[in-house]
Parts: C-alpha cells; structure tokens; sequence
C-alpha cells in the first residue's frame, strides 16, 4: 500500500487547495494497473468524476470496464502489488487520499466513506453474530463498551428494517436470507453515518422483489443521511430509477457522462446506444434484437484508438488511430447540455444524428 | 443430420431481420396478435406434456440411521405443455423450483410423483436403453459457460461427446466434419475445434455449449438461464443466435429465467412460479400485459426499466418479507403472507391453476390460466 | 501471450472480432494455438527453479539406479579390512572408490551408496504407483457411488489411520521370513495407500457436482465416461501432488525400518545408516554419505511436488 505515495508524486501543495466545485470525493485522471504473468493489465486509464452531497453517481459497465477497481481505489482496496497506482487523484473534500498516511486514510475509510459489496455473505463473518459485527464499528471506532454497542447494533438494524431486530441481533449470518444479509451489510455501511457509500452492485445477488426493497431503502438512508452515493452496476434498469448521473465506462475509461434521463433520450456514444438497443423491452415484444458484434477488450491488448473501435458500427479511420478524448456535448446550435459528456469522435451524428 | 448442411449456408445471426414474431402490439391488433400465436402453436399434440410434477428432497437427521424429518418441497405439483417450434418461459425467484423443473425434464433428478410425457410417452418410468434413446431429443444448455465445459477437454472432444455417447447418430468417420459444421452454425471458427474451453470469452463459451446441445438434433432444449452469466452487450448475441437456431431447427425451447424482459423477448407462452407452484400460465401477452396474479403483478412491477420515463408513470407494488421456507410453506395459497389481497380463504383453501370464473367469456388475453382466488386484471408494465 | 489469430479468421470478418478482442480475466488470452491445462502447466513448470532442480536430481538418481556400474567400478559388497578400515574421505578423488572414504569393513562407501539407489528409489516407485491406483481407485469408488461404499471405504480408511505407521510396518516385516523389495513395497503400501484414498474422495466428490458432469449425464452417458472421461482428468491434479512428495517420505521409511533392523536383503542407504551408527563420533563420514544421499532424493521429491503444486492449481495462475 505505500506504493501508493511514492508513485502520484506531484505537489503536496494541492492538499490545502480546498477545492471549488464542492464535491464531495473528485476523481481526477486515476489510472490503475496490474501487473501480472502475462502483461500490464491497465485496468483503468484516466478515468475523472466528481459526486456531490446528497448525489447518487452510476458507474455503468460490463465486466472489464474497470468500474469496481476505480471504486477500489477510492477505498484504498487495490491489492498492491500486483497493482499500481502510476498516476492520478482521489481527492475527499478536497484532500487527496492517495497522499496520505496509512493511519489518516485509514479513518477515512469506514468513518467517512463506506462500500457495500455485491456478495453479502461472503462480506460478513461467518463465525460472529451479526450484532457483534455492527457493534464492532462502535467499539472500535468510539470505543464503547459491549453492551451500548449492542444496543446500537438493534438500532442499526431496526434502521434498516429488519423485522424483530432484538431477537435476531444474536443471530449469525447464515441465518438470515439474501435480501436481510445485503441490510445488514447496508447497516454495517451506515455504522458511522460516512459521508459517502460506495455500492458495488449491491442487488445483483438478489431477486427482483427483493432487489426493489433494497434499492428503496438505500435510495431512502441516502436522503436521510444527505449522503453521497456512487452505484456501481451493471444493469441500466436499476441505473434508471435511483441515479442522478450516470459514468459509462469501457475499457477502464469514461466514454460517457450524462444527467440520467439525457441519457435514455439521447445517448452520445455508440457504446451506450448499443447497450440500450440489445436489451429487451419489458412493455413490448420486439423485433431481434440489436446485438454489439464482436467481445469486451482485453485489457492486455486495449486496441488502439478509441477502445470500442472494434465493435462499434460507425468506426472510422480516426477511430483506430486517435483516442477520442471526452468532450462536452452541445446541442446542434451550441448550447450548452451540462454535465453531458462524450468520448467519441462522431458524438455529434449519435446525439443528433 | 441434414438439418446441419442447410444451416451452414443461412447467414450469421446479425442481419436477417426476424419477422415472424409479433410486432407492434397495440389494443386494436391484439386479439389478433394472439390469434395468430394461437394458430401457430396448436398444431396437434404438444411435445412434452407434464403432469402434476412432483419433487420433494427428504431432510434427513441422525448420522447412522437416517430418519426423515421433513421435506423440501422443491417442486410441488406443476403441469404445462410444450408445443413443437414453441418457446415456454418460465420465470420465478430463486427457490420457487424452476431449476429443478429442468433437472426433472432431463432426467437428472427422479420425480417423487407425476408424469412427463414425450409424445404421450411417460419418460419418468423409462431406464437404460429406452431412457437414452429419448436424451437424444432432449437436450439441455446450462447457465454457467464456465463450468459447463470440462475443461480438460478440447472443444472438439466437448461438441463431440453426444456422438460418441450415441454412436448411431454418426458414422465415426463424419463426427469431425459434423463437429465442424455445428461450430459454423453457433457462429464459431471451425478451426477452434482443438482449443481448449479456457481459451474462450463466457459468450463464446456459451455457443459451444448450444453446439453440444445441437448435436444430436435435438427437438426440445431446456435452458436453463442460458444468458444470465453473461455480460449484457454478448446476452443479445445468444438470444438472437437461439432464436435463429430455433426457426432453423425448428425447435422447442423450455427457457427458465429470471430476466423478465429476455423471456418476454424470446417465449411463446410464460408461467410463472411461486414456492414449488405455476401461479400463472398463459401467452406472453396473457402474463406481461394483462397479468391476474397478485404475485406477477409485483414481479413485473418490480422489474427495474432502463427507461426514467416510463418509470415514474409506473406503479410500483413492494413486496414486504422473503420467499418463505419451501421445506414449510404457508398453507392455502403460497403467496398469502406476502399478499396484499390475502383474506382468510387464502389461508384455508388452496387456489386451483385455471382461467378464473370472471374472465371465462372473455376472448381477450385477459382469460388464461391463474391461481388465485382474487384474481384480477392490473396493468402494471405499461405506463400510466 | 500467443499471437492472434487475424489470417486465420481474415475470411469470416464476424469472427476475426470476437478473436482479436480476447477475454481479460483468465489471461488465456485470444484462441491462439489449441492450449490443454496439462499443456499450460507444463509450460508454466519448465520455468520454475524448483521444478528444474528437483527433476534433474531425480532424473540422476534413477541413471545411477539403472547403471550403477557406470559409476563406480568398485564391489560394494566386498571390503579389504587390511587396507580400508574406516579411511576419511578424499573429497579430490572423484568417482573413485575413496571418494567417500571406507566404513568399518573396508568397503568403499561411494560404491555403497551407488548400489543402495536403486533398492531405494525401487521401493519409493513401488510403494508410490501402488498407492496411487489402489488407493486411488477406492477413493473413486467412495467418492463417486458415496452411500454405502462410501461408509465403508472412509471407516476402513479410519481404521488404518489409526496404526502407527512406523510400528504397523515392523509388526508386518517381523512376520515375514525374507525381506525382500516387494515385501517392502507390500508393507509400506498396504498402511499408507488410505493417503491416497482421502484425496482422491474428496477430488471426486467436488468434481461429481460440476456442471459439466451434469452436463454428460444429462446426454446419457455410462459410469465408466463419466469416472474416466471427466472425473478422473480433473481429479487427478491433487493425488499427483501428493503422490510426488508421498514418494519421498517412502524412501525414507524403508530407511528407517533398515535402520531399526528390518532392513532389506542386500544394500541400501537405510541399513548403512544403521552401521554408521557404531562409529558415529569417530567417524561420521561413514553416517554423512548414505543420509546425506537420503536427505537429497526426498528433498528432490518434495520440491518437485512443490512446483507441480503451483503449477496446477488454478488460484495460483
């Protein structure tokens, strides 16, 4: 972990810079990558956003595109080595983290900024209760005795709503269903009242009834709390209902920025459009289906250009030679579609085209 | 074997647009809509016919005389058939027993009751020889490409396993030219048939598994979430893929999901189950747009829709609690503890799978199979 | 990284892009010449010190077991008390009969521990190779029919753990008349073949679930493809790691019964031991060479299984 110091060597100066757009955590061209047997994996290659208060940021991806190591990197989880840090920000109100101590990062994490992981039984301690494991927080981090952090731990999990929390705080993980595990996990993430949660795919495991309970709950804490929230997914549906603003990752870059309805309308890569065609309509039967050729890039070999070059049906020349940065995207006439961005040469024809 | 000559020549999937499914649904085409996928499933006999299927796991206590203390009532009296060229969804949460449907349908697991004909032959009484000669037509596509594949096998040795498992379904000196052709149907270089599974993405994977459930020219495949382990731009190419397959082979498909909106894409007629039980069973408009169930209302309600807009027009029904335990479920209806309707007939008296009294004049979709005692029609897809 | 695949698929532009955008994750990288996991492990292994070292060893031992007389031309077996009693090593005479000096009946202890590799290595291949099908054979059994058999063969298992290894061999070998290799064999496999039976239950077991057996049965296929085509393949990787360093600790055993006077018939490292003992303090030549030669053969086994080990397992990759 301390390779993460020696390797941003820039000013130490831009620690004090308090910084003006007021976001919470702001990721500035981070790039991680892993060395492995076979090659530099670059996991991620520059990759920049921002979540304010009280904000719910989608990463949107498929396997590979790098969104869950960006979110491992913010919590300071990126095994290293193999992995590395070459370049790039994380900075929490204004502070870079990758600057900073073990012991200042270390509070950070868990206090101020929590994740919550896909797989919830595997996150949680097969061998301790589940009330120990909430009031662990407590005792650890505000040292309170066993017994108020009991207390706390009910609270915590009537919180979250789980039925009859006085009688199961005793109870050990396997004894609750998938959907009572991921609030737990959720409780476990609020312990502290962070000011920003990481969700890396949190209902993927769980079934659709249930995943809509979950979704409602952590949409709720997160007005209560006036927290943000970055949601890491896969699924554009779920994306749709809780989001603000959404990040559209491939190939461990953003292509894609966009406040969440502009999106659906009018998306401005090609990328994101092909994912919105290939997926069937719940309202409708539809025609066959609009199916992006071709596999996700290996991240070993990311082709050059623009990484989407390959599959994408309005590649040109440029394409497989110049990587297209990501650019603000306008209206025809030129005015302005804040917080719209997009990292294709040929945005113009796919927003307006 | 035939069947393989004229597939090599059809295009691959991308292209050729698929007209024959219904398109535009809106309320004046929809009775005829239905109509149509009436005629053209009901032609004669269904293909496989289940009935009143049945499959309880004992639970076991005591380490040296074992002594049943229950049972986990996995599958608990469902019935459906299956038509020739006709896709049936079936969708459910985890635990409501849909996968153990497909391991009863391929024979994997024996049924504690009920019968599973193919072509009026009831094969959960068959063994040894006659048992085989049925596997050959009914073949099964697994969720999990990566496991799916004995990966110490080559492509060429996993494609080619049902010829040798059968050997009167080739000559021995045809097998690898018959394991090519498969590789070119499923859309694979031919050339791969001596690499190894490792070698391949999860998308390319799950096409060798197709070809292996292919080989044997089957007429009915069970998928049993053939998509889901997938990463969604690669889910379409393998829905379209089947589907092609599908009106090429012209084959039957028993496809258990638990995506909504891909089985909606891709079946004919949908059930859906709850704790061991069909809830529902009727066309694909019957379930997605006139659903009756209190239970497929909140699944389709619930369904997250990559659409903001037509989100916030939805109604949304939460379901409090969990799926109880199938080893001890409610009596009566299955659903009432997590029913909003639940009266006290709920509880007493178990609601029968069939079109409800009210809707029976009816010839609108609105008149299929449900088992409730309260059914009623609710809209909840469609934005308000 | 082989490289990709792009004049073979030229002609089928569909699938040259599915080829040259390969999978991430498993480093398998694009499908470039056909790669068996045995093929991948072997690659992985000719790169590993461990490996290279430890085979060469072995590779040495079983010449020297083969054609011991291309080493030495000395007799093991007949000494020269007169000329030869107890002479310290001369460490520049190599290949000589002095080599490693004489032990207490003159003779040349070099020749000795030449002669004695093969009664060794005999008994480690032996015990090993019987083990492994006997015990792997029980272990299929178990594991894949479970039920009854399995009952039968984990008690019997049981049962044998339960006999001191060391102290079951001497109560067999006592009860015979004449040492020789296959009774040492016999003995050592017949208490430990339940190693083998453990892992090999267990390998099963894990295997006997996996989709791709599902996948066989689901085609109809008998027991014997099932066990042979798709158990066993993917079984076997942790009985060879075991089996491998289970081959040392059998020569070591057959030493250890040599040196408690069950010795076999004729020359071996362990009985050699048990000689040096005498003289140990005075002369400890005569005690360094055979074990010295022990120690190097089981170490050579150990670091041989160590990198199969790493090599197979597929977390490591």
């Amino acid at each position: 972990m301390t390779s993460m110091e020696i390797k941003t060597g820039s000013a130490p100066s831009s620690r004090s810079g308090g910084d003006d757009s007021g976001a919470l955590l702001d990721v500035r061209d981070l790039h991680v990558e892993f060395h492995t047997r076979d090659g530099v994996v670059k996991a991620v290659n520059g990759v920049n956003y921002n979540v304010s208060s009280g904000e719910t940021l989608a990463v949107l991806g498929e396997s590979g595109s790098g969104k869950s190591v960006t979110a491992q990197a913010i919590m300071g989880i990126v095994d290293m080595p193999p992995g590395k840090i070459p370049q790039g920000e994380i900075l929490f109100r204004g502070q870079d983290m990758l600057k900073m101590s073990n012991e200042e990062r270390r509070k950070i994490r868990g206090s101020k900024i929590a994740m919550i992981f896909q797989d919830a039984l595997s996150s949680l301690n097969p061998v301790l209760s589940v009330g120990y494991q909430l009031g662990e927080m407590f005792r650890v981090h505000e040292g309170m005795s066993r017994k108020q952090a009991k207390a706390k731990a009910v609270e915590l999990m009537e919180r979250v709503k789980i039925p009859a929390a006085k009688d199961r705080v005793n109870d050990f993980p396997h004894q609750f269903s998938g959907g009572m595990r991921q609030r737990i996990m959720i409780a476990m993430a609020l312990a502290l009242e962070p000011d920003l949660i990481i969700a890396d795919e949190p209902t993927t495991a769980l079934d659709v009834t249930v995943q809509a309970q979950v979704m409602d709950l952590l949409a709720e804490l997160q007005q209560e709390y006036n927290m943000g929230l970055i949601l890491i997914t896969h699924d554009l549906g779920v994306v749709a209902d809780v989001a603000d603003k959404i990040a559209v990752m491939y190939a461990g870059r953003i292509v894609e920025t966009a406040p969440v309805h502009e999106l659906y309308k009018r998306p401005a890569h090609p990328y994101t459009r092909g994912l919105l065609d290939s997926i069937p309509r719940l309202d409708q039967k539809g025609q066959e289906l609009y199916a992006i050729k071709g596999l996700p890039p290996n991240l070993l070999h990311v082709p050059s250009g623009c990484p989407f070059n390959p599959r994408c049906p309005k590649a040109q020349d440029i394409c497989r030679t110049e990587v297209p940065p990501l650019v603000p995207v306008t209206e025809q006439d030129g005015t302005d579609l804040p917080g719209r961005g997009s990292a294709c040469h040929f945005w113009e024809e796919t927003i307006h085209g | 074997m035939a069947e393989l000559n004229k597939a090599e020549a059809a295009e691959p999937a991308d292209e050729t647009p698929n007209v024959s499914e219904v398109d535009a649904v809106d309320a004046a085409t929809e009775t005829e809509a239905v109509a149509a996928i009436e005629a053209s499933v009901e032609r004669g006999e269904p293909i496989l016919q289940v009935r009143n299927l049945v499959k309880h796991f004992p639970l076991t206590q005591g380490i040296l005389f074992k002594r049943q203390i229950g049972a986990v009532k996995a599958v608990d009296g469902i019935s459906f058939d299956l038509h020739q060229g006709e896709t049936l969804g079936i969708v459910g949460e985890s635990g409501c027993g849909k996968s153990t449907v497909a391991k009863l349908l391929m024979m994997l697991e024996q049924a504690t009751a009920g019968e599973i004909f193919y072509k009026g032959q009831d094969i959960t009484k068959l063994s040894g020889r006659a048992l085989k000669a049925v596997r050959r037509n009914i073949q099964m596509v697994f969720q999990d490409p990566y496991t799916s594949l004995n990966p110490r096998m080559t492509v060429g040795d996993i494609i080619g396993e049902p010829f040798e498992i059968h050997p009167e379904a080739a000559p021995k000196g045809s097998r690898r030219q018959k394991v090519q052709d498969l590789l070119d149907v499923v859309g694979l270089n031919p050339e791969y048939i001596n690499r190894y599974p490792h070698q391949f993405s999860g998308g390319q994977r799950q096409r060798i598994g197709i070809a292996r459930g292919l080989a044997l020219n089957p007429e009915i495949i069970i998928c049993d979430e053939p998509v889901s382990a997938l990463d969604v731009s690669v889910q379409a190419q393998v829905i379209n893929l089947m589907e092609k397959l599908q009106d090429e082979f012209n084959l039957s498909y028993l496809f258990i999901a638990h995506d909504l909106s891909i089985v909606r894409h891709i079946s004919d007629r949908v059930g859906v189950m709850y704790l061991g039980k069909m809830a529902e069973i009727g066309s694909d408009q019957s379930i997605y747009d006139h659903p009756t169930h209190p239970y497929t209302q909140a699944l389709l309600s619930a369904v997250p829709v990559p659409d903001p807009e037509a989100r916030e027009g939805r109604e949304r029904i939460i379901l409090t609690g969990d799926v109880p335990s199938p080893a001890n479920p409610p009596s009566g209806c299955r659903f009432r503890t997590r029913c909003w309707k639940a009266q006290d007939k709920c509880a007493q008296e178990e609601p029968l799978l069939a079109v409800p009294e009210r809707f029976k004049s009816s010839d609108s979709p609105v008149a299929h199979e449900s088992a409730c005692h309260f059914a009623e029609e609710k809209d909840v897809v469609h934005a308000a | 990284m082989p490289d990709l695949t792009k004049t073979e698929t030229a002609d089928a532009p569909d699938q040259a892009a599915e080829v040259t955008a390969a999978e991430p994750r498993n480093g398998a990288g694009a499908v470039g010449k056909p790669r068996s996991l045995w093929g991948d492990a072997w690659r992985d292994l000719r790169r590993r010190p461990l490996f290279i070292i430890g085979s060469l060893l072995i590779v040495l031992m079983l010449v020297v077991a083969a054609w011991p007389g291309l080493f030495t031309s000395a007799d093991p077996g007949s000494g020269d008390l007169a000329n030869h009693f107890l002479q310290s090593p001369n460490l520049t005479h190599f290949f000589q009969p002095d080599w490693f000096g004489y032990d207490g009946q003159g003779r040349s202890i070099y020749a000795r521990v030449v002669y004695g590799t093969r009664n060794s290595l005999l008994v480690g291949f032996g015990v090993t190779i019987t083990i492994t099908l006997f015990g792997g054979l029980m272990g299929m059994l178990a594991g894949y029919f479970g039920g009854f058999w399995d009952s039968l063969i984990s008690r019997l298992t049981d049962v044998f753990f339960g006999i001191p290894f060391l102290l079951g061999a001497m109560v067999v070998l006592n009860s015979v008349d004449q040492i020789t290799v296959p009774v040492v064999i016999g003995a050592l496999a017949f208490l430990g073949w339940t190693q083998i039976t453990r892992v090999m239950r267990g390998a099963v077991i894990t295997n006997k679930h996996a989709d791709y057996v599902t996948a066989a049965r689901a085609l109809g296929a008998g027991t014997k493809r099932i066990l042979l085509k798709h158990i066993l393949p993917n079984a076997m990787a942790p009985v060879i790691v075991i089996a491998t360093i289970a081959l040392g600790t059998y020569i070591v055993a057959e030493s250890t019964l040599a040196y408690l006077g069950l010795g076999l018939n004729g020359i071996s490292w362990g009985s050699d031991i048990n000689d040096a003992t005498q003289n140990i303090r005075n002369n400890p030549h005569v005690l360094f060479f055979p074990a010295g030669m022990l120690s190097l053969t089981v170490l050579a086994f150990i670091m041989l299984g160590d990198a199969v080990r790493e090599a197979l397992d597929p977390k490591l990759r």
